[in-house]
């Protein structure tokens, strides 16, 4: 449902991450399909996928990956110019602006803190207002307070572009935040709640 | 795309990810461009130098007048012009009297190259642009020491009294022809008919001088090949004076291998750029796929950066080259005479070309590789590109290569020796590498923490470390080539014409004469004349078929075959003579008689070894088989023979000897008083042809070395880029050896163990490549002699250590000055 929010929790080697994967259509199943917006993921090619991703989903990783060549502000523009789309740099700066990092635009990522990096790679992921998020264990790298801080800024963003959420992690805490929550055991639905 | 893929590359440019690569392409064209560039004005100029020992760009000989038809083509075609006329004649002066080798010539010659005068005998020359005044004679100094005259003094030839006006110490165009051996006259084409010495039946060679632009030059030269009539002939810097021309030749050669191993170690330079920034990419491009760009977008964006960088790269490399070029020609003005040519564009294309081929070569491939990088990677690390064999990648750009070789040499063959000169180097420099590491993981166990953690590093990545050995090895071959092998060639070339090389030689001597000749020498300060013994005979019978003219379509062939050839006897090789195919004469052949001959004239006369000969030699005749055939040195200014038979073959035959000897420096009336002691010989000066010989070579060795710099700046450059390859991944290295717990100590030590290693196989690797590639190009391409340099065993190893010793100490500082967080988070 749009607007939804649902976390998919497990310990290690669970399958957490390759779900996410397959969801996003950058790992390939063994069997079975992905419709993501009522297209089969799997019926697609490769750059097919990619065209749905730039259209529908937005990304964040538990390590950031933010490109270390580019300053913060072209590394939220990227996306937006990928997809040939006009006004970047001034929607990127909007985005930064909501993540509390106007002052920050023209900073390299080595010479962010975790915390800030981890608050652009949010301001690229809903700068193409996507219609699904997925999010990497994202605070996985980051010290409780600071995780704290960005997971509220992300369920913030979230609830304004009324975009769907699915957030892996092992934080039971995050979890209860989400609507939904599914629990991984060897690869397996455990339980949903 | 395009301004996204600009856009990109002005932000990697900033963030200082392509300054390593972008500074291998400038160096990479720079150095291309200059070689060629350089090259280029260098060879024009060589070309024009060459030209002056024809006195013109086209020289035309004839034994009659030339037609007007002629001298209107070259006026029409806007060529300059001169004559000359030459004969031998008597000179007269009181009671002497000397047969002189006349040459008449008519204002503006020569049209390359100046006459040199002085105003009395040992007295400075200098160049003039004149030739003598109506009813002036210009005499050298064996002439003016002949008749006993002085400038101011009165000569009689033919019918008409001149004036002596100078002392002709240099004509450019005096070539090595019998004529020219005769003491020499220069005077007016104009004063010729009052002389009366003009006269039907007169044996009289008539010259016809042409020079101007290229084009103007090479249709002459075409339209006249066509009318050329009986007793008419073109002289080519190639039939004219071979000795010149094996100098140029030998020079292009060293310019034009120059240019190639810039174009290898350029590439090299490159690859290790190409592949330093793709890895750093990878993530890039997980993410980008993440983000939703398709794999064609992505493809053509990389490939548009890398475009735009191989443009600006080659402009800037363009400029570059131009600069160092015009430096280097502003600095060697002293050394070249007259200006040089001004380069042609050629040189730009050819270094823009360099760029972009050799960086799209490299690039594309790794960049069809970024296509298969999988997405997933931004999820899960260890899923990094399908590895595939690197032979596979790099072909696209070693296919580059070749081209750029095959361009640079004009020829398959040379490029195709190079080229796989250098892949064989790089699979044994491989072997080699990879072997030695294996070995060192499974000996060289011992040590304390730093050393085990220093080799276990290098073991960890093998085929890694590998590669890293035998880039920083072809950087080392390239510098110790350029240094050390440089020197030595340079030397052996130079060597072909010791400063004290034989400058004259006397025909003719009687076997009495010997001793006194001997004697007269020694007292007149001559070191170790060289003596030969000749015996004139004819050529009667190949293989007991008898053989004539008719036997033979080639004219030269025709033309010797029935004549005398003189011959030798000796029991020993002589110096500078070469066997291509069978042996010397050994014991068996000194007592029954062999013959040895000149490779050339094997060739004319389709003879070989095992053939016998049969000569006849006053009225008496012998014969042997051949079991040599002998390559020779036409350069080397010594007395050669096209047949050396054993002594006891030739001994019974009378025969006189040649000599050749150096001079004495100071001694100009050395010859005159020779002829005066003994009458009968011919004494042949070669000292002007020689100094001349010698001038040529010192600059072109002079220009050769200038361009190796660049080069060496190449491999240099190449080192830096080796040793950079793996950096990233050393920093990070240290940063968690850091978090272990390990001190600056330790980990510097480690880094040294690793690095000493490392530098010491690629040390040896270098020496071994540049000695192998030194012999290769003295003993195959240049046929000089080649020197070998003990220091080179020594050298290489040294300068691998120094360098990566540096590198470590530079590279660990790096690594060991900022927290190691800061390295961690960024190798994330």
């Amino acid at each position: 449902m749009r607007g939804e929010a649902l976390a998919v929790v497990g310990a290690s080697g669970s399958g957490k991450s390759t779900l996410l994967g397959l969801l996003a259509g950058l790992d390939t199943p063994s069997a079975g399909a992905v419709r993501l917006d009522g297209a089969d993921l799997f019926g697609l090619d490769e750059d097919g996928r990619a065209m749905l991703r730039a259209k529908l989903l937005g990304f964040v990783f538990q390590s950031f990956q933010l490109l270390p060549a580019l300053n913060a502000l072209e590394n939220v523009m990227l996306p937006l110019e990928l997809k040939g789309e006009a006004g970047a740099a001034d929607r990127a700066a909007k985005m930064l602006e909501r993540v509390g990092l106007a002052e920050r635009l023209r900073h390299y990522p080595k010479t962010l803190s975790g915390g800030e990096q981890q608050r652009v790679a949010l301001a690229r992921a809903f700068v193409t207002q996507p219609k699904l998020l997925l999010a990497d264990e994202p605070t996985g790298n980051l010290d409780a307070a600071t995780g704290a801080a960005v997971i509220d800024l992300m369920f913030e963003l979230n609830a304004q572009a009324r975009t769907t959420l699915v957030l892996v992690t092992h934080d039971d805490a995050i979890a209860g935040r989400c609507g939904r929550k599914i629990r991984l055991v060897a690869g397996r639905i455990d339980g949903a709640g | 795309m395009r301004r996204l893929a600009l856009r990109m590359l002005l932000r990697d440019w900033r963030a200082g990810e392509l300054r390593v690569l972008a500074l291998a392409l400038v160096l990479a064209v720079g150095s291309v461009a200059s070689v060629a560039f350089f090259g280029d004005r260098v060879r024009q100029a060589l070309t024009r130098e060459a030209h002056q020992v024809l006195g013109a760009d086209v020289l035309m000989s004839a034994d009659h007048a030339w037609a007007a038809e002629f001298r209107d083509e070259i006026a029409r075609r806007g060529l300059a012009h001169a004559e000359s006329m030459t004969f031998v004649s008597m000179v007269r002066a009181g009671n002497e009297a000397q047969l002189a080798a006349v040459k008449a010539v008519t204002p503006g010659y020569p049209l390359r190259g100046k006459l040199r005068i002085a105003s009395g005998l040992n007295i400075p020359d200098a160049e003039t642009g004149a030739i003598p005044e109506r009813g002036v004679l210009w005499l050298d100094e064996r002439m003016m020491a002949a008749l006993k005259v002085r400038p101011g003094d009165t000569v009689e030839l033919g019918s008409t009294h001149f004036r002596v006006g100078a002392v002709l110490t240099l004509e450019p165009d005096r070539g090595v022809s019998f004529m020219n051996f005769a003491p020499r006259l220069m005077m007016r084409l104009e004063d010729l008919p009052a002389t009366g010495l003009v006269q039907p039946g007169s044996r009289i060679g008539y010259q016809l001088f042409a020079a101007g632009g290229r084009e103007a030059v090479q249709g002459f030269e075409q339209w006249a090949k066509s009318r050329l009539g009986r007793g008419e002939r073109i002289d080519s810097l190639e039939n004219a004076r071979p000795e010149v021309r094996a100098g140029l030749d030998r020079a292009q050669n060293f310019l034009g291998l120059t240019a190639m191993l810039a174009v290898v170690l350029s590439a090299v330079a490159i690859a290790l750029g190409t592949r330093r920034y793709t890895e750093r990419h990878l993530d890039g491009y997980a993410v980008m796929r993440c983000l939703g760009a398709t794999q064609s977008q992505l493809f053509a964006l990389f490939a548009w950066e890398f475009l735009l960088l191989a443009l600006a790269a080659s402009v800037a490399g363009c400029v570059l080259g131009f600069l160092v070029q015009a430096l280097v020609a502003w600095w060697l003005a002293a050394l070249i005479p007259g200006t040089l040519p001004p380069p042609g564009p050629m040189p730009v294309l050819q270094g823009a070309a360099t760029g972009l081929v050799l960086l799209l070569g490299f690039a594309l491939p790794p960049l069809l590789q970024l296509k298969d990088v999988p997405a997933l990677r931004v999820i899960r690390r260890d899923v990094g590109p399908p590895r595939q064999g690197a032979l596979a990648v790099y072909i696209v750009g070693l296919a580059a290569v070749f081209g750029l070789l095959f361009w640079q040499a004009g020829e398959l063959r040379l490029a195709g020796y190079v080229f796989g000169g250098f892949a064989a180097a790089f699979g044994i420099f491989a072997a080699i590498a990879y072997g030695a590491l294996r070995l060192i993981g499974r000996f060289g166990r011992a040590g304390n923490v730093s050393w085990r953690y220093g080799l276990a590093n290098l073991l960890r990545r093998p085929r890694a470390n590998a590669v890293q050995i035998v880039a920083i090895a072809v950087g080392l071959t390239a510098i110790l080539i350029l240094t050390l092998i440089r020197v030595d060639l340079l030397d052996s070339w130079r060597g072909r014409l010791p400063p004290d090389a034989p400058d004259r030689f006397l025909v003719n001597i009687q076997p009495e004469q010997r001793q006194p000749l001997d004697e007269f020498l020694e007292r007149a300060g001559v070191k170790r004349p060289q003596t030969f013994p000749m015996v004139r005979a004819r050529l009667t019978a190949i293989n007991g078929k008898q053989v004539s003219a008719e036997d033979f379509s080639e004219e030269r062939a025709k033309r010797q075959i029935e004549r005398e050839f003189n011959l030798t006897y000796l029991s020993s090789l002589p110096v500078d003579n070469k066997i291509a195919e069978g042996a010397w004469f050994g014991p068996d052949d000194l007592a029954r008689g062999a013959i040895s001959v000149e490779y050339w004239i094997a060739e004319r006369f389709g003879i070989r070894r095992g053939d016998t000969l049969e000569f006849v030699s006053d009225g008496r005749s012998f014969s042997a088989p051949i079991t040599s055939v002998r390559k020779l040195e036409w350069d080397s200014m010594r007395p050669n023979f096209f047949f050396i038979t054993t002594p006891s073959m030739l001994e019974g035959f009378p025969a006189s000897y040649v000599a050749s000897f150096h001079a004495p420096a100071g001694d100009a009336l050395l010859t005159s008083r020779l002829s005066q002691a003994f009458p009968n010989l011919t004494v042949i000066d070669v000292s002007v042809v020689l100094r001349q010989l010698q001038f040529v070579m010192d600059q072109l060795i002079g220009a050769v070395q200038l361009v190796f710099l660049f080069a060496l700046a190449a491999g240099v450059l190449v080192l830096y880029a080796a040793l950079l390859a793996t950096q990233d991944e050393r920093t990070h290295e240290a940063a968690v050896m850091r978090a272990l717990g390990a001190s600056r100590a330790q980990i510097l030590a480690a880094q040294r163990a690793e690095f000493a290693v490392l530098g010491a196989i690629a040390g040896l690797l270098g020496s071994f490549g540049a000695t192998a590639i030194g012999w290769t190009l003295a003993t195959r391409v240049f046929q000089l002699d080649f020197i070998w340099n003990g220091w080179i065993w020594l050298a290489g190893p040294a300068l691998g250590l120094a360098c990566v010793v540096l590198n470590a100490w530079v590279g660990a500082r790096a690594a060991l000055s900022r927290p190691p967080m800061a390295a961690l988070r960024e190798a994330q």
